[in-house]
C-alpha cells in the first residue's frame, strides 16, 4: 500500500459519520443504564413485584405510595432524614464559611494548611464511617476522652445512644464535608475585588457593614450551590450511616421500634434487598425521593437566579 | 476643604520602587492633576494620600497636621476609583447613601435624603436612583461613583482615572462637569491621569510624574510652554514636539541632517550639542518662509491639519488651521517661531535663560 492511500481512505468517514459513531455508544448505554431502569422503575412502583420470586408484576396503582406516604414507618424515615439534612448542612455551612473567612487571608503556611483540611472530603465514606466508628468507642475511642470522659462506663456512647447516634453521623459528615464548602466558599470570597473593600473603608464603613454588604451578597451564589450539592447529597445519605450505626440504635415509638438514625436511602436499600426484596414497594419509595429532590433543587436554583440577578 | 502636603515620600512594593523621595503641596480649594505614563507613580501617590497605601518613609499632611498615623476613615477622603468600585446588589440611591449611612457620622434620613438628590441632579442621574448598579452603563456607572465622592463634604477629593473606561465623548462631557464641579464646591481635588489633554483642560496645576519621581510641577500653560524635560516636552501636546540634534557652529544654529539653520537666542548659553525642540504649531508654511521642505504627510482632522515636512533627513511635523491645500509631494516653505523655541542638554533637561 502507498503512503498516501491512507488518507484518501479517512476520507470516507464523513463528520456526519464520525459525530454518529462517537454519540450512538453513549446513547445506547444511557438508554440502557438510565432510562430504561427510570421509566420501568416507574412501572413496577405502581405493582405488587419482587425481584427474587418468579411471580409477574400485578398492577395495584396507587397503593405503593399510598402505603409510602401515610404509613408511621417510612414517615418516620423521611422525618430522620429531612432533620438529618437540616442539622448537617447548617453546620457544614457555619464551619466551612468560618473556615475560608480565617484563610481568606494568606498568611506562611496557609497553602498547606488548607491542603491539609481538604484531605477528608478526598477519602471514601466507608473507610471514614469505619474508623469514626473506633473514633466514638466509648472504651477506646479518642473522641470521649478528647471531651474529657476517662472512664468508659460513664463515656457517652456516640453510636449506641438513640439521643445521640445521629448527632454522631452528623458530626462525622461536618468533617467530611465542611472543607467542600469551605472550597467553594473561599473561591467565592477571593473573586472579591479589593477595591470594593478600599471604596468601604473610604466611606467609612463598619466591619459588618462590609460583611453584609459586601462579602456575604457577592460569596452568595457560591454559598448557594453549596448548600444545594450538600443538601442533595445529604438526601441520599447512605454509606456513613451504613459505615457507623447501619441505621440503628432502636427505640420504641409507641408501639412501634424505630431505627434513629435509619435515612431513607437506608430503608430503601433494606426494602429493595433481599431478604425483603419489595421491588414495587421501594420503586415507590425511590420516586417520592426523587421527586423531593427535585423540589428543593427547584426552590435552589430559583434562589440562585434571584441572588444572581441582583 | 484642605491643603495636602506630601514630604519625602517613599514607596517601594519589594524590589521595585513605585515613589521616590516625592514631595508636593497641593493648595486649597486648587485642582491638581498628576500626569504621568503607566507606572510612574501616580496611583501611588494618590493611594498613599488616601490611606490606603502607607509609604515606607516620609509624612502626608492635611492643613499642616500628619496623617501618617491614621487610616482611610479617619483621614475624610472621597476616592473615585478607575473601576467604578459601585457595591453590586445595591441601587443606585443606596449606593450614593452608602457613606452617609456610616455609623460614623449619624446623618438624619431626611439630610440623606436631600444629599443624595442634590448630587443625582448636579450628575444628572436622578432618573437611575431607583435602579441597580449591575444595569448601568459605563458613563452612569462612573456619574454614581463621582456621585458618592460628592455627597460627602470630604476634606479632598481623589480621583484615580475616572474618565479612562469611558468613550470619548462621555469623556469630554464628563470633564467640564468636574471642573464645574469643582469651581462651584471650592473643592481640593487631586486627579490622576495619563492624559495630558485631561490635565491641561482641567488642571488649575499639573505634577508631571515618572518612575516615581516628580519631573515638574507648574500650570498647564508653564508645562506647555516651558518644559523641565523632553519627557515632559513630549508628554504634553499633540502632535508631538518636534525635537532635533542640533549643535552651534560660528554663532549659529546647525540642525543636523536638515538645511535648517537659525541665529542663537540671546540670554541662554548653549553648548555645543544639544537638542532643539518646535512645538508643531510653531513651524508654519508660507510662501516667503525661510526654510523649504518636501510634504511627506497630511493629516487633515477638519479644525487642523497635521503636515509632515521633510526636511534633510528630519521630519518636521507642521500644525496648520483647518484643511489645507497643501499635498503630499509637493515642496513646501516654512518659518520656524524663534520665540518659542525649546533648547535641551543631551541628556533631555531643559536650558534654562542665565538669570542676569
Amino acid at each position: 500500500m502507498s503512503s498516501y492511500s491512507q488518507p484518501a481512505r479517512r476520507r470516507h468517514l464523513g463528520d456526519k459519520r464520525l459525530i454518529q459513531m462517537f454519540i450512538i455508544p453513549t446513547v445506547v448505554l444511557l438508554i440502557l443504564m438510565n432510562v430504561f431502569p427510570l421509566i420501568y422503575s416507574l412501572y413496577l412502583s405502581f405493582t405488587e413485584y419482587s425481584a427474587i420470586n418468579p411471580t409477574p408484576p400485578q398492577w395495584v396503582g396507587l397503593d405503593n405510595y399510598k402505603k409510602v406516604l401515610s404509613d408511621n414507618l417510612y414517615w418516620h424515615n423521611f422525618a430522620v432524614t429531612g432533620r438529618y439534612a437540616l442539622i448537617s448542612v447548617s453546620l457544614q455551612m457555619i464551619v466551612g464559611f468560618g473556615l475560608a473567612m480565617l484563610l481568606k487571608e494568606k498568611f506562611k503556611g496557609s497553602g498547606l494548611l488548607t491542603t491539609l483540611i481538604l484531605v477528608p472530603m478526598m477519602l471514601s465514606p466507608a473507610v471514614v464511617g469505619a474508623f469514626w466508628k473506633n473514633i466514638f468507642n466509648p472504651s477506646f475511642g479518642i473522641f470521649d476522652q478528647f471531651l474529657g470522659y476517662s472512664d468508659p462506663n460513664t463515656a457517652p456512647e456516640w453510636l449506641g445512644d438513640p439521643d445521640l447516634a445521629l448527632w454522631a453521623v452528623v458530626i462525622v459528615d461536618v468533617w467530611m464535608w465542611s472543607p467542600f464548602v469551605m472550597l467553594l466558599s473561599l473561591a467565592g470570597l477571593s473573586a472579591i475585588p479589593d477595591y470594593l473593600y478600599e471604596a468601604a473603608a473610604i466611606d467609612r464603613a463598619s466591619a459588618w457593614f462590609q460583611f453584609r454588604r459586601i462579602t456575604l451578597p457577592q460569596v452568595m451564589p457560591l454559598l448557594l450551590i453549596a448548600v444545594l450539592f450538600r443538601t442533595i447529597e445529604a438526601f441520599k445519605q447512605f454509606d456513613l450511616v451504613m459505615g457507623l450505626t447501619g441505621g440503628g440504635p432502636s427505640l420504641l415509638q409507641g408501639t412501634q421500634a424505630v431505627n434513629v438514625t435509619e435515612t431513607v436511602s437506608v430503608k430503601l436499600f433494606r426494602l429493595a434487598m433481599p431478604p425483603q426484596a419489595q421491588t414495587g414497594l421501594s420503586s415507590a419509595m425511590a420516586y417520592v425521593v426523587l421527586v423531593i429532590i427535585i423540589a428543593i433543587s427547584n426552590l435552589y436554583i430559583r434562589a440562585l437566579n434571584k441572588v444572581r440577578e441582583g | 476643604m484642605s491643603s495636602i502636603t506630601l514630604q519625602n515620600i517613599t514607596k517601594r512594593f519589594g524590589e521595585k520602587t513605585a515613589l521616590n523621595d516625592l514631595s508636593l503641596t497641593i493648595q486649597d480649594q486648587e485642582f491638581f492633576v498628576l500626569l504621568g505614563p503607566t507606572g510612574a507613580g501616580k496611583t501611588t501617590t494618590l493611594r498613599v494620600i488616601a490611606g490606603l497605601e502607607k509609604q515606607d518613609t516620609g509624612d502626608v499632611l492635611f492643613d499642616g497636621t500628619s496623617m501618617t498615623g491614621a487610616v482611610p476613615a479617619e483621614r475624610d477622603v472621597a476616592f473615585v476609583f478607575q473601576q467604578y468600585s459601585l457595591y453590586p446588589n445595591m441601587s443606585v440611591f443606596d449606593n450614593l447613601a452608602f457613606p452617609l449611612r456610616s455609623p460614623l457620622r449619624k446623618l438624619p434620613k431626611g439630610e440623606i435624603e436631600r444629599r443624595v438628590k442634590t448630587a443625582a441632579e448636579t450628575l444628572r442621574i436622578t432618573h437611575l436612583l431607583a435602579r441597580k448598579t449591575a444595569k448601568l452603563s459605563g458613563g452612569e456607572m462612573q456619574r454614581v461613583s463621582i456621585g458618592r465622592a460628592i455627597v460627602r463634604e470630604p476634606r479632598v477629593y481623589l480621583m484615580d482615572e475616572p474618565l479612562s473606561n469611558l468613550d470619548a465623548k462621555l469623556r469630554e462631557a464628563l470633564r467640564i462637569e468636574l471642573v464645574h464641579l469643582q469651581k462651584t464646591q471650592g473643592s481640593t481635588t487631586v486627579f490622576v491621569t495619563h492624559d495630558q489633554i485631561e490635565a491641561l483642560t482641567m488642571a488649575q496645576r499639573i505634577a508631571v510624574l515618572d518612575e516615581g519621581h516628580i519631573l515638574q510641577i507648574g500650570t498647564p500653560h508653564e508645562i506647555y510652554d516651558a518644559p523641565a524635560t523632553t519627557f515632559v516636552a513630549t508628554l504634553v501636546g499633540t502632535p508631538r514636539i518636534n525635537l532635533m540634534q542640533a549643535s552651534r557652529q560660528d554663532g549659529r544654529i546647525f540642525v543636523k541632517d536638515s538645511s535648517v539653520r537659525l541665529p542663537p537666542p540671546t540670554g541662554i548659553d548653549l553648548p555645543a550639542d544639544f537638542l532643539l525642540g518646535v512645538r508643531p504649531e510653531d513651524v508654519r508654511p508660507t510662501n516667503s518662509g525661510e526654510f523649504s521642505g518636501k510634504v511627506a504627510l497630511t493629516e487633515p482632522l477638519g479644525v487642523e491639519t497635521i503636515v509632515h515636512i521633510r526636511s534633510g533627513e528630519n521630519i518636521l511635523t507642521s500644525l496648520v488651521p483647518g484643511i489645507t491645500p497643501i499635498s503630499v509631494g509637493e515642496e513646501v516653505r516654512f518659518d520656524i517661531v524663534r520665540e518659542r523655541l525649546h533648547y535641551f542638554h543631551p541628556t533631555g533637561k531643559r536650558i534654562v535663560a542665565a538669570s542676569v
